[in-house]
């Protein structure tokens, strides 16, 4: 008797069908944001977005493939720091120069990953914090962007970027208001393009390799995924996204230091407590975690330092008691999921669908 | 002749450097624990000291004395209630959960004593130095260096020679089994924290002394220890000082090309250590 392998499988949940309407009616009202929103709330909008794009990277990195960084915010920096060169140096359009910064992050990660790769687990996080520190201390020392002090955009770089004077003119829109719109709108496009692409990534045979690795590494390695290769290119993916959203940051913030660029409270530490308050290993999660982050800094901002001691604080408490986030909280009791990643058997000679481990 | 000078104040800067990871290097031996509060955790030692050397009118030495069993007491309950609740197989939780407690020391710090540089006076013993062939060596950073000798004696003595250094390392091989034999490991683990604070508070009494020092200053000490055990290799005490004083000479020789370039210098020293030799000068461990 032989036995039946089932042929099929899906990831699909009745869950997730019926929101993605809902999904594609938000995605709307967002593109439309510009236009019917105040330019303070679409800056608002700006920094949600980018802290999600930077969110889902360190969660991809962390929650999927092991490697817990707190050094991303190198690519943040340098991400900035090449589009500035890019703008300042060669004069290039800052459109075009946040897409040269990604793969630059991207390429900065490969000498990078070679150090960062020889340490394991703990020691890893803080090789890439040593790693950060260097580029930062590096770029410190260029001159022609202003060194420790930093520099701005030049004026005229943002007023003739792409788009802006089309803008202008389709709808009437100040040189600023029209940079605040642009910039907001590849966010978002940069947003739904990092969530799409984890969701295909882990719903693929990467995906279910890097779920294998995460899971046990040593029998993902006895089935033959290679988990060395594995989390590279994760680590290689990241940097790109990072790098990219880095360099967005700057396009909008339009000045830069190196202490401001690196920074490791705004780049790394809000971004673990987004990712780790949500949910670690959900792509739900950095949603949640975001929003939540967002409502927090505006209702305590005053508060300084005692609204990140409290948000150490909260992080501490989830990490413990829900080390799951509040979206796996929800998820668990629930059964809901919006990317569903666990694999469900359909037909075969199964009549019911099996189900996978917690993580799929 | 200034070269010597240069070498001599960095290789007694990597005696400081030794004591930042002397703590480190023990807990990560026994638990598997790297706490990325540990610099946090030195400031904060160096801030208590502080207090009872200006509020008390203690001289430094005295207000060590007397901050240890508080920072042992501390350390305890640390681990006892918080950080072995992370322990286990998944590395997550210890990092995010002291990375969680690194922000909070921090912004303690600021709302309790501002973001004002201090420093902890010695008086006297600030300027004094001592005569040593062609080179004068500061009293204090004398001091330090020798502190970090004999703190891995000691460390070394009580890990390899008593009791409770036998369980440290029954415990750091095989928990389960040691608690067959009528070892707690919780216990354990809460002890060798409480010991990792105790060399934190006298890496806090040269930290304090030596320079200016504020809330934010934790996570640079953090590194610098990493680095001087990661150069030292993972494990050995003498490599963690022999990869301190490699640390402090790269640090003292870039300052004196360019003063700019210190930490730069003791940074890259410690990714060439990496790229040339990954486990270390003086690997004991196999992890």
């Amino acid at each position: 008797m032989s036995i039946a392998i089932p042929s099929k499988f899906e990831t699909r949940t009745s869950a997730s069908s019926f929101p993605a309407l809902i999904a594609a009616a938000v995605l709307g009202l967002a593109a439309a944001a510009p236009f019917l929103v105040s330019r303070g709330a679409v800056q608002d909008l700006f920094f949600i977005l980018t802290m999600l794009v930077l969110a889902q990277s360190w969660n991809l990195l962390a929650g999927y493939a092991g490697l817990i960084s707190v050094g991303q915010q190198v690519f943040v920096g340098f991400g900035a720091y090449a589009m500035f060169g890019a703008v300042i140096l060669f004069g290039i359009d800052p459109i075009v120069a946040i897409l040269i910064a990604g793969f630059l992050a991207a390429l900065l990660a490969i000498p990078t990953a070679f150090f960062t790769f020889r340490l394991y687990g703990p020691y890893f996080a803080i090789g890439t914090w040593v790693v950060a520190e260097v580029v930062r201390l590096l770029l410190a020392q260029w001159k022609a962007l202003g060194g420790g002090t930093g520099t701005s955009l030049p004026r005229e770089a943002m007023r003739d970027m792409t788009g802006v004077g089309l803008l202008r003119d389709l709808f009437g829109m100040k040189a600023a208001q029209a940079g605040d719109a642009l910039t907001y709108w590849l966010a978002l496009i940069l947003a739904v393009a990092t969530i799409g692409f984890i969701y295909r990534l882990l719903r693929s045979k990467q995906g279910l390799g890097l779920a294998a690795v995460r899971d046990n590494e040593q029998a993902a390695r006895a089935v033959g995924v290679d988990a060395r290769r594995m989390k590279a290119m994760v680590y290689l993916a990241t940097a790109f996204l990072t790098g990219l959203a880095g360099a967005l940051i700057y396009v909008q913030k339009a000045r830069i230091s190196p202490d401001a660029a690196f920074s490791v409270t705004d780049w790394t530490a809000y971004v673990i407590f987004i990712v780790v308050i949500g949910g670690i290993g959900t792509i739900e999660g950095p949603i949640v975690g975001v929003i939540l982050f967002f409502l927090l800094q505006n209702s305590l901002a005053d508060f300084g330092s005692w609204y990140l001691l409290m948000l150490g604080l909260v992080g501490i408490l989830v990490m413990i008691f829900a080390p799951r986030g509040l979206w796996g909280a929800f998820s668990d009791r629930t059964g809901i999921q919006l990317f569903p990643v666990r694999r469900l058997l359909v037909g075969g000679p199964l009549g019911h669908a099996l189900k996978g481990g917690p993580h799929g | 002749m200034s070269f010597i000078d240069t070498l001599v104040q960095g290789v007694l800067l990597g005696g400081l450097y030794a004591l930042f990871a002397a703590g480190l290097s023990l807990v990560f031996g026994i638990m598997r624990l790297v706490n990325l509060a540990h610099g946090d955790l030195i400031v904060l030692a160096a801030f208590l000291l502080l207090v009872l050397v200006t509020g008390l009118g203690l001289d430094p030495f005295l207000a060590a004395l007397l901050a240890a069993p508080l920072m042992f007491g501390a350390g305890w309950v640390l681990q006892y209630v918080l950080l072995n609740r992370t322990l286990g197989k998944d590395v997550l939780p210890p990092l995010l959960v002291t990375f969680g407690l690194s922000i909070i020391i921090q912004n303690a710090l600021l709302e309790g004593f501002s973001a004002d540089s201090r420093r902890i006076s010695t008086g006297a013993l600030e300027t004094a130095s001592v005569g040593l062939g062609p080179v004068t060596i500061g009293f204090m950073p004398l001091m330090a260096f020798l502190s970090a000798v004999a703190v891995i004696v000691c460390l070394n003595l009580l890990i390899y020679r008593t009791a409770i250094g036998r369980a440290f390392r029954a415990t750091s091989d095989d928990a389960v089994t040691a608690g067959l034999m009528g070892i707690r490991p919780q216990r354990i683990f809460a002890m060798a924290t409480g010991l990792a604070m105790v060399v934190v508070t006298i890496a806090a009494l040269y930290l304090g002394t030596r320079a200016n020092f504020d809330p934010t200053a934790g996570p640079a000490r953090l590194i610098y220890a990493f680095e001087a055990v990661i150069i030292g290799g993972l494990g050995s005490l003498w490599g963690t000082l022999a990869g301190g004083v490699i640390l402090g000479v790269a640090q003292t020789l870039g300052a004196a090309v360019n003063p700019e370039w210190q930490i730069l210098a003791g940074h890259l020293a410690f990714l060439a250590v990496l790229l040339i030799k990954p486990r270390g000068l003086f690997p004991r461990a196999v992890d």
